[in-house]
């Protein structure tokens, strides 16, 4: 699992404790994936039955009376980094495919009779753009943009990494809106090609029927 | 805010009788001060058609079309073609640079047409030229420069003399990924600083750097979006 690797990897570079590991986790990845504290404890804790990692209570190496409330420093064992340099060195897997709701959902809506399909398209593309929208001007100001001139090399490693990030979201709504396109040319020719059935399937219910309209402009 | 462009129940019709097409039907639009908009559609959609009228390089069939508060209509061929050289920019997919003239001389043949001095338009094409970050290439020619280097030139030639309305049809186009989006850095800084931009894009990438992104599809205004608060749609994003 992703974020149990990706914690195991930062404690790699050093013992830590859970509140940093969340910090050092978000300081990379923007936030992008909140983590809350209760999680990173459930996973250090899985982390440590498997013998993955191993805890310190903190009030052995406090001494200038930092609270408690720290917890434990947890540091990798030599399974734990046998468990990181796996998962750097294996792909991620693309046998099952995440489970996408908007392809879920057109698969669906293309099926199942009165429902505005074109209408459907067209409200995940404002949206798609609108958060597309969103994230380049997250790139264009704040630290993602020009990781290359951060004063120090950790800063702007870190900044590079959330740029990343970004670039990735960047891509993956850039995707989804071609493919959206896609899918409405290709019903629209498809309407162009069998207009009765088109017809009678969108003529069911509904107020909305768009290959009725769309044949009456051409 | 006043708008800059303005598009009023622009219909343009092509051909007539059985060829008739229609290119945009009853389309209105807006672009303000400071803002930057990108249209969208498929091809065929009216994209490129909305450009050339508000560029007044075309004239709608019904509808008005208005830079600053005039009528494109109203002012004839010359008063277009003057409209163009001062208050309308234009930025084209293929630079549109004049291969015989060198970049500082491209950029102040706009202002020399207009009768202005050739020194003074010199002078305000370097200076043009500086702000779009290539003052030290005003005397090479478009051939002797890269492609991102001859569309910043073509972009002083549409900002130079402060003109408030940028047209850019596929800006991009023609452009690697890294150099694209440098130059839709710098039509965003001119939105920014006050100038209204409406650029033509088929890339959903690129038309994210804008305010408003409008669809058109067979000639109509489908959709929009960017009226949003950006924080609340990133969240119920990736919540």
């Amino acid at each position: 699992m992703s974020v149990k690797s990706a914690l195991l990897a930062l404690l790699e570079q050093g013992p830590m404790y859970g509140y940093q590991l969340r910090a050092e986790f978000e300081q990379r990845t923007g936030a992008t994936w909140p983590l809350n504290v209760g999680q990173v404890y459930t996973t250090l804790t899985r982390l440590e039955r498997d013998g993955l990692v191993e805890s310190t209570g903190a009030d052995d190496e406090e001494t200038s009376g930092q609270p408690a409330s720290h917890g434990s420093i947890y540091r990798v064992t030599p399974a734990g980094r046998d468990e990181v340099a796996a998962w750097f060195s294996t792909p991620v897997a693309r046998t099952q495919p995440p489970r996408d709701e908007l392809a879920i959902k057109l698969a669906i809506a293309v099926t199942v009779p009165g429902v505005d399909v074109g209408r459907v398209i067209q409200q995940q593309r404002s949206a798609t753009m609108a958060a597309l929208q969103d994230y380049t001007r997250l790139k264009r100001g704040g630290r993602a943009a020009a990781p290359e001139d951060r004063a120090t090399e950790l800063q702007g490693r870190s900044d590079m990494a959330w740029s990343l990030v970004l670039d990735s979201l960047v891509f993956a709504a850039e995707a989804e809106i071609r493919w959206l396109d896609h899918c409405e040319a290709r019903l629209r020719r498809a309407a162009a090609h069998h207009p009765s059935a088109s017809a009678s399937a969108s003529a069911s219910e509904g107020p909305a029927q768009p290959t009725e309209t769309r044949k009456a402009r051409r | 805010m006043n708008a800059v462009l303005r598009l009023e129940s622009v219909t343009r019709v092509h051909g007539e009788g059985a060829t008739e097409v229609v290119a945009l039907r009853q389309v209105s639009f807006v672009a303000r001060p400071g803002e930057l908009v990108a249209i969208m559609g498929p091809s065929g959609s009216g994209k490129s058609t909305l450009l050339t009228l508000a560029g007044g390089l075309d004239q709608p069939t019904a509808g008005t079309v208005s830079v600053e508060g005039v009528d494109l209509a109203g002012v004839g061929a010359k008063g277009r073609a003057r409209m163009r050289r001062t208050s309308i920019g234009y930025v084209f997919q293929d630079f549109n640079l004049i291969p015989a003239l060198t970049a500082a001389e491209n950029v102040a043949l706009p202002r020399e047409l207009d009768g202005e001095r050739s020194r003074a338009a010199r002078r305000v094409a370097r200076a043009a030229l500086e702000e779009v970050g290539i003052g030290e290439l005003a005397d090479r020619f478009p051939d002797e420069m890269s492609g991102g280097q001859q569309q910043r030139v073509a972009i002083a030639r549409a900002i130079v003399g402060e003109r408030r309305l940028i047209l850019a049809d596929e800006p991009t186009g023609a452009l690697d990924t890294e150099t694209g989006e440098d130059i839709l850095a710098l039509l965003r800084a001119r939105c920014d600083a006050g100038a209204a931009g409406v650029m033509v894009t088929h890339e959903a990438r690129h038309a994210a750097w804008a305010d408003r992104v409008v669809f058109l599809r067979d000639g109509v205004v489908v959709d929009e979006s960017g009226a949003d608060p950006a924080d609340v749609l990133l969240e119920s994003r990736l919540g």
